[in-house]
């Protein structure tokens, strides 16, 4: 999770940000958690497309993937399971 | 419309790594910096705290600087979010910032590109950092046309609600940039001089060398 979460800052231009402090279930999109807005979770999209060619079918399940940086993992190692 | 109602109560200018607030140099960085290092050392300097900066592009990045520095000790925010609007203009309009979305669709088209391929989106990020939701133009020309910038606002000031107005020039082409902002309002203070086109020219001109 510590190279997403490397992934995650650059792609999101995060630079006050570290890997380090990102908890592995901190909301991403909240206040409280990330703070991340609608055009970083675009972003997230590309970014599962240009490191780990996963696209993602139903757009419904966005907020679901995109939770935390464990959601995204556990989505991102499911995907690559299901192409294996 | 009395264009004697209109004064010029304060200016930020930056170019050539030098910031200006009413005339004085305040800051300057070293002019081996890049323009995205020295925007950095800009936003470190004079605010810091928000982290959507890094964000924007280079033209959002200079207007909102020049606000940073241009408000800061001013009591625009005691007016209401309506009473205070913004005229900018500019030579490139957004191209900068177009070009460096264009190379990105290639392959992957950047979202956090596109949002910034309009010009008036500068006006956007300043009016998001403090509050404002008055009227608001950005024009595109090839020169700062100092004629518009003194009757646009003045007829602003005088025929609608705003009391105040940030207008100027943020030009932004690769590595050259140019902002010169301006806040005019409606009553002077302690060294306004009255809003007109030959005091935006002189103020423009004044380090312009």
């Amino acid at each position: 999770m510590a190279d997403l979460k490397a992934q995650i800052i650059e792609q999101l231009n995060l630079q006050e940000i570290t890997p380090e402090s990102i908890g592995d279930d901190q909301v991403l999109f909240s206040k409280e958690g990330l703070g991340l807005d609608s055009i970083d979770a675009l972003e997230l999209i590309v970014l599962l497309q240009q490191h780990y060619n996963i696209r993602i079918a139903n757009p419904e399940e966005g907020p679901k993937i995109f939770q935390s940086v464990r959601t995204m993992a556990a989505y991102i190692t499911a995907q690559q399971t299901v192409k294996a | 419309m009395n264009r004697e109602s209109a004064y010029i109560t304060g200016s930020c200018i930056i170019r050539q790594h030098q910031v200006f607030l009413n005339g004085e140099c305040i800051w300057e960085a070293g002019q081996e910096l890049e323009l995205p290092d020295f925007l950095r050392a800009g936003y470190d300097h004079f605010s810091g705290q928000y982290p959507k900066f890094h964000k924007m592009d280079a033209l959002s990045k200079l207007g909102w600087l020049a606000a940073e520095v241009l408000l800061k000790d001013t009591a625009i925010s005691q007016l209401s979010p309506e009473q205070v609007g913004m005229v900018l203009s500019n030579r490139s309009s957004s191209l900068d910032t177009d070009l460096r979305y264009y190379a990105t669709v290639k392959e992957f088209a950047s979202p956090a590109l596109f949002v910034y391929t309009l010009p008036n989106i500068v006006m956007g990020e300043i009016a998001i950092r403090h509050g404002f939701k008055g009227e608001n133009t950005f024009f595109v020309s090839d020169t700062f046309d100092t004629a518009l910038m003194s009757t646009y606002p003045a007829q602003l000031l005088a025929t609608t609600p705003l009391q105040a107005c940030i207008c100027g020039w943020v030009e932004v082409m690769e590595q050259q940039y140019e902002v010169v902002l301006f806040l005019v309002e409606n009553t002077p203070h302690d060294k306004a001089q009255p809003l007109t086109a030959a005091a935006l020219q002189a103020l423009y001109q004044q380090k312009n060398s």
